[in-house]
């Protein structure tokens, strides 16, 4: 079975936010809502400094803990590649996994329910990759499987330096980033 | 010297969580406490208690009911997509706290409701004769009314460490990623329940016997809080500085007056020289035990949902 | 002309526009989806939030716009629009658009209007020019215009007989490195810039912050440059996004940059690490240029820029390693201290040196397809010179100066001018000092604007005309100068909300109302674009179907065919230019140290943020949710000893005692301690935009100084100071 993931490369990204941009307008994310977001993070003093620039989302956790938290299954584990996503009509709107997630990648939706990055299933479902991958114009996002070696992403992790974020949380995360 | 900026600005979750307000709080201290009285009345039931008519153990299961559902009230409130709250009754998730919760809430009615037909209150006998043929029936099986006395206590114990553990398997936000948040919900909820069982209770044994259960509970509560300290100083960067809000951070000033100092300190001194009787007993210090139980479960969730794991990175 | 009864007494700030904040809940007033359109529909245009004419494909839903793709077939874009491309649905669904023509009621810039019909709206305009033109004459009216939707508005003023058209992005912004390029290789930058990033080798940035300036292509090329380990060299007093990436930061003294290219042209010809085929085959003037340089040795630069010698010369000898393949990087606006048009002239020197200039990873020469114009009766001979730039004051200036305009209109030298038409630029934050703007627009007797949200400048208007965003109108079509030919159409997507209209309708209307009808002889725009293209041998269902059209691939280098010719005096490479000494300006490049701010006072810089245009996009409520106010970045160890920390909001006054809004703080490492910088385009006073009115503050109302360019009357502004007031 697939297991879908990131790969970005910090060196190439300038923090445009386009990523953010198509995400909204892709699946209507409500206005003053982010499904991903831009971190900067900087370090030193001037003028010797260093700069990684991060477009983060949620991680789609190899073991979530906002689908073990959910007392409804309203968060699961899709078959698709192991994405994870919320059925918005099996939601209570109790925020367990608001709580449960340590990257704060998740939001109370207007309407009531959780929401958060699906990594754009309804278009991964057809072959397409994500908005965000595909709106990229430093050509820095890639996606796709993880446990293919063959893939874009398993090939950048084996060639290039990398890290994800938070790994000490212990939740295995599937986004990486190119230093 | 490090910068750090997001573009992130989530209601709820952003600058730092806080998705839970007095709701939540609110409903595990409603939790704890009737934990709590759960186990009184249980032990009472089993102890045989129950016979004497002056029994504390004939109010507390009604009294329970309606502050429980008063809990459950609230935290109905704090659900965003409350239509769907029936999807809680159409699984069992083992991973999930809260769904263990669910389903203990609606299993606890049952038992409340025969501990309740056990002794049935005059008032009521009076206007539902039923109720007393129940009554009645339940008071020929004496192992009956022994057992639902246990149940009573193995509930009321689930009720209270579940509440706790509600929280601890949260593990992202540091604070209450500790194996002994189950234990200091069951035992403040032990306390309360004894404070507010000694106030409403008629006979002056029991009172007596109450008072001196919540001084062992307040006892073991300091304890408790100690190790759960301890647990987070010798723990990661994150737990430390969990602790230090705890400690010295923006939630000491609360934690150390109202928790700790009036909410244990001061009313067991107090307590121990009524027991002793060296001054009479009042409701001042079962009331302020009550108070402190409910301000810790607000200390708790509010200080939690300020701890994060992105504090060990910066 | 309408009866009383359809007059509305609208006040712009209390609109009675009831529509939710939030995109997602938009006024079921704007939602005039075409109910007989059902699916997913595909329709290529081109964008126009800013001037690079990305092509993309605009996806509708049911009738309804839902969101803008690149267009692949598109060699600007590449298929990946920038941000605000992508949040260009925000500008058809924003709540606060101008949404019917406007004729002031009151003083100007009270923004006090009544809604007319374009009728009405139209004769008034045309009542008004044909005034000026019997009383002074058709030069006396002016167009200010920005971007491809003015072409049809100009051409009704050119038929009318008016010769005084400009746009702010010579004066205010690229003017200088196209002057500085012209009269060392005869030939402008051009926008796009042909600059060849993506093979470039060695990349130097000074001041330009690519990845915050988001012209789409440029930073594609950026980031594949960087992907390629190109060298990049980044001289800037802010720690920018590209210095991020750097391998050699400059932390520069504002101001001294050319001190730092002269050290730097020092070093590379005396230790003979140029170019010598090149210089020798193509320059003129070389021993001249070589000698004037002697002095600005690497320690004497220090001294100006607090750069260090041998950082100097490490980066001069890293330029020199990856020649030609090394573009030191033109820039856009760089209007910044008067003597900018001499700085761009020594960016170009450089470049020459490295023997860049039409070559393969330095500057490219682009191309385009022939597509005639449509023919059309000769405009009228013009009877008086233009008045932006009289006696030829400023020798250098190719193209009209604005500033020079407006100076015109306050004096009524060298003859007055009486009438504004402002298509698509918010002259009041995109000239420096707007007192001068607003005192001079007193002086006219027509201003026209035509835009789609209610700005600053349309708040000053007699006449306010709301054009349709470009998602929902037809544009003259768009022949493209690049790497590759081609032509693109704009077209439109789904239909303006309200009473809006295309430019176009607006011009061919006002031309008949005119009497120059004639110069419009096609019916509507289809028409016209049809034309154009069947002269060229081209298809408009293809156009229309694709977008996009391709030309035949043309050499772009020297070594694929280009001629090498420069079309200077000398007809060769200028390293010492004659005309320049003839004018009695320096031949090569001197550097000229700029006056220090008063005591206490840090120098004010701007630039951009790549979710925002200028001040057109913090309407926009996708873009404005990117980022809805702009910061004030202070050096760290300053807002500590002030006090200030990230987050807090403070006023800015400037030397001359003007006092800015309220902005937030960004305490950072990331610039030097005499200088502060913010994003520009925030702080809108205008209150028709309810969502952007007084967010942030305006980096333009504290540009109330410049130092005009000689050469070719630039305003360089980055010579205004300003100190911090904490909350009093």
């Amino acid at each position: 079975m697939a297991r879908f993931g990131m790969v970005i490369d910090t060196k190439k990204c300038v923090g445009c936010m386009d990523c953010v941009v198509a995400c909204k307008t892709e699946n209507d994310v409500p206005d003053r809502f982010n499904r991903d977001w831009i971190v900067q993070d900087v370090r030193g003093k001037n003028p010797d400094l260093q700069m990684e620039i991060r477009s983060e989302r949620c991680n789609h956790c190899d073991k979530p803990p906002c689908v073990y938290c959910c007392p409804t299954g309203a968060s699961h584990l899709h078959d698709l590649g192991g994405v994870v996503l919320v059925t918005h009509d099996m939601c209570i709107g109790c925020k367990a996994c608001l709580a449960a997630c340590p990257y704060d990648a998740r939001f109370i939706h207007p309407d009531g329910y959780a929401d958060k990055c699906t990594f754009c299933i309804h278009r991964i479902e057809k072959g397409l990759d994500p908005a965000c991958v595909s709106v990229c114009p430093a050509h820095c996002m890639n996606f796709g499987d993880l446990d293919d070696p063959n893939s874009r992403v398993s090939k950048l992790l084996n060639s290039r330096k990398n890290h994800s974020i938070m790994p000490e949380a212990g939740t295995s995360p599937r986004i990486f980033y190119l230093v | 010297m490090n910068e750090y900026t997001t573009t992130r600005h989530n209601e709820l979750v952003d600058p730092s969580l806080h998705i839970w307000g007095w709701e939540i709080p609110v409903y595990l201290f409603v939790g704890g406490l009737v934990a709590g009285m759960m186990i009184i009345t249980g032990y009472f039931l089993f102890k045989g208690k129950y016979k004497d008519s002056a029994c504390v153990c004939r109010v507390l299961p009604l009294l329970g009911m309606i502050i429980l559902s008063a809990g459950m009230l609230a935290l109905f409130f704090d659900l965003d997509h409350k239509l769907y709250t029936w999807r809680l009754y159409t699984t069992f998730k083992f991973a999930s706290p809260m769904s263990w919760g669910a389903w203990i809430l609606i299993v606890v009615y049952p038992v409340m409701i025969a501990s309740f037909l056990i002794n049935v209150p005059e008032y009521f006998s009076k206007k539902y004769p039923w109720m007393n043929k129940i009554s009645l029936k339940l008071g020929e099986h004496k192992y009956a009314i022994k057992n639902i006395g246990v149940i009573n206590m193995l509930l009321g114990g689930l009720l209270g460490i579940y509440t706790g553990v509600l929280l601890s398997a949260l593990g992202a936000r540091p604070l209450w990623n500790s194996s002994m948040l189950w234990l200091l919900f069951l035992v403040s909820g032990l306390s309360a329940a004894s404070a507010f069982v000694h106030m409403v209770a008629k006979r002056a044994d029991e009172r007596e016997l109450l008072a001196k259960a919540d001084n062992g509970f307040l006892i073991l509560e300091m304890f408790v809080i100690a190790l759960f300290i301890i647990g987070m100083v010798t723990s990661t960067k994150v737990h430390n500085e969990s602790a230090l809000v705890l400690l010295s951070g923006i939630y000491a000033p609360v934690f150390w007056v109202f928790v700790v100092g009036l909410g244990i300190v001061i009313p067991l001194i107090m307590q121990l020289l009524a027991v002793n009787h060296k001054i009479k007993h009042t409701p001042i210090a079962p009331i302020m035990v009550i108070v402190g139980g409910l301000i810790l479960r607000f200390v708790i969730v509010y200080a939690g949902q300020y701890t994060h794991w992105a504090d060990a990175a910066f | 002309m309408n009866p009383l009864s359809r007059r509305k007494f609208l006040k712009i700030s209390g609109a009675t526009i009831a529509a939710a904040a939030a995109i997602g809940t938009v006024s079921k007033a704007l939602d005039k989806s075409d109910s007989k359109r059902k699916g997913i529909e595909k329709i290529p245009t081109f964008c126009d939030i800013c001037f690079w004419k990305c092509g993309a494909i605009a996806y509708v839903r049911d009738g309804k716009l839902w969101k803008i793709e690149g267009n692949p077939i598109d060699p600007l874009s590449k298929g990946r629009l920038c941000p605000r491309g992508t949040g260009g649905v925000g500008a058809h669904y924003d709540p606060d658009r101008l949404r019917a023509p406007l004729i002031r009621t009151e003083e100007r810039g009270k923004e006090m209007w009544k809604e007319v019909t374009w009728d009405e709206a139209l004769g008034y305009i045309a009542d008004k020019m044909q005034k000026i033109k019997s009383q002074y004459g058709p030069e006396s009216m002016a167009a200010f215009s920005h971007g491809l939707g003015g072409n049809f508005l100009k051409h009704t003023l050119k038929a009318y007989g008016a010769i005084n058209f400009a746009a702010p992005s010579f004066a205010q912004c690229r003017g200088p490195r196209d002057v500085g390029f012209r009269l060392t290789f005869g030939e402008d930058v051009s926008s796009p810039e042909r600059t060849d990033i993506r093979n470039a080798q060695c990349l130097v940035l000074i001041g330009s912050h690519l990845g915050e300036n988001m012209h789409n292509s440029q930073v594609q090329e950026f980031s594949e440059a960087v992907g390629n380990g190109a060298s990049i060299i980044v001289v800037d007093p802010r720690f920018s996004v590209a210095a991020g990436k750097a391998k050699f930061y400059l932390p520069i003294k504002p101001g001294t940059d050319l001190a730092l290219l002269l050290a730097w042209m020092n070093v590379i010809v005396s230790e003979n690490l140029y170019d010598k085929e090149y210089v020798e085959k193509y320059g003129f003037g070389f021993e001249q240029f070589r000698s004037e340089l002697s002095s600005c040795t690497p320690e004497w630069a220090y001294t100006e820029t607090g750069i260090e010698p041998e950082l100097i010369r490490a980066t001069a000898r890293e330029m020199a390693r990856y020649k030609p393949a090394t573009l030191i990087h033109p820039g856009r606006h760089v209007n910044w201290y008067g003597d900018d048009a001499q700085r761009s002239r020594a960016i170009a020197l450089l470049n020459a040196l490295m023997g860049s200039w039409g070559r393969k990873g330095g500057f490219y020469y682009p191309v385009s397809m022939d597509v005639p114009g449509y023919p059309y009766p000769a405009y009228p001979a013009p009877l008086k010179d233009k008045v932006d730039n009289p006696n030829k004051k400023y020798p250098f200036a190719h193209e009209a100066i604005t500033t020079g305009i407006r100076e015109a209109t306050l004096t009524g030298n060298p003859y007055p001018v009486k009438g504004w038409l402002v298509y698509a630029t918010n002259l009041i934050q995109a000239l420096p000092n707007e007192k001068i703007t607003r005192q001079a627009i007193q002086n006219l007797d027509l201003l026209v604007v035509v835009d789609v949200i209610p700005s600053e400048i349309a708040g000053w208007a007699d006449v306010v005309l709301p054009e349709s965003v470009y998602l929902e109108r037809y544009d003259d079509i768009n022949v493209e100068w690049f790497r590759d030919s081609f032509v693109a159409l704009r077209q439109p997507v789904v239909e303006s909300p309200h009473d809006q209209k295309p430019n176009w309708w607006i011009a061919k209307k006002l031309a008949e109302k005119l009497g120059l009808g004639n110069y419009f002889p096609w019916k509507d725009i289809e028409e016209y674009i049809k034309h154009r293209m069947t002269a060229a041998g081209l298809s408009f269902d293809e156009l229309k179907k694709n977008g996009i059209i391709p030309g035949a691939k043309q050499p772009n280098y020297f070594d694929e065919g280009v001629p090498a010719e420069f079309p200077t005096p000398s007809g060769k490479i200028e390293f010492y230019s004659v005309q320049l000494q003839q004018a009695g300006f320096d031949p090569v490049p001197k550097y000229k140290r700029p006056a220090p701010g008063p005591a206490g006072s840090f120098r004010l810089l701007y630039g951009r943020a790549p979710v925002h245009s200028f001040s057109r996009t913090q309407s926009n409520r996708i873009l404005s949710d990117m980022m809805s106010e702009n910061e004030l970045w202070l050096n760290a160890d300053v807002a500590g000893r002030l006090g200030l920390k990230s987050g807090d909001y403070i006023q800015l006054k400037n030397q001359d005692g003007i006092v800015s809004n309220k902005v937030k703080v960004k305490s950072t490492e990331r610039i030097r301690h005499d200088c502060v910088y913010m994003v520009h385009g925030f702080g809108h006073t205008a209150k028709g935009l309810k969502h952007a009115f007084q967010k942030g503050a305006s980096d333009s109302q504290l540009l109330t100084r410049f130092e005009t360019d000689p050469l070719m009357g630039g305003t360089g502004m980055n010579v205004n100071f300003v100190t911090i007031e904490t909350e009093g």
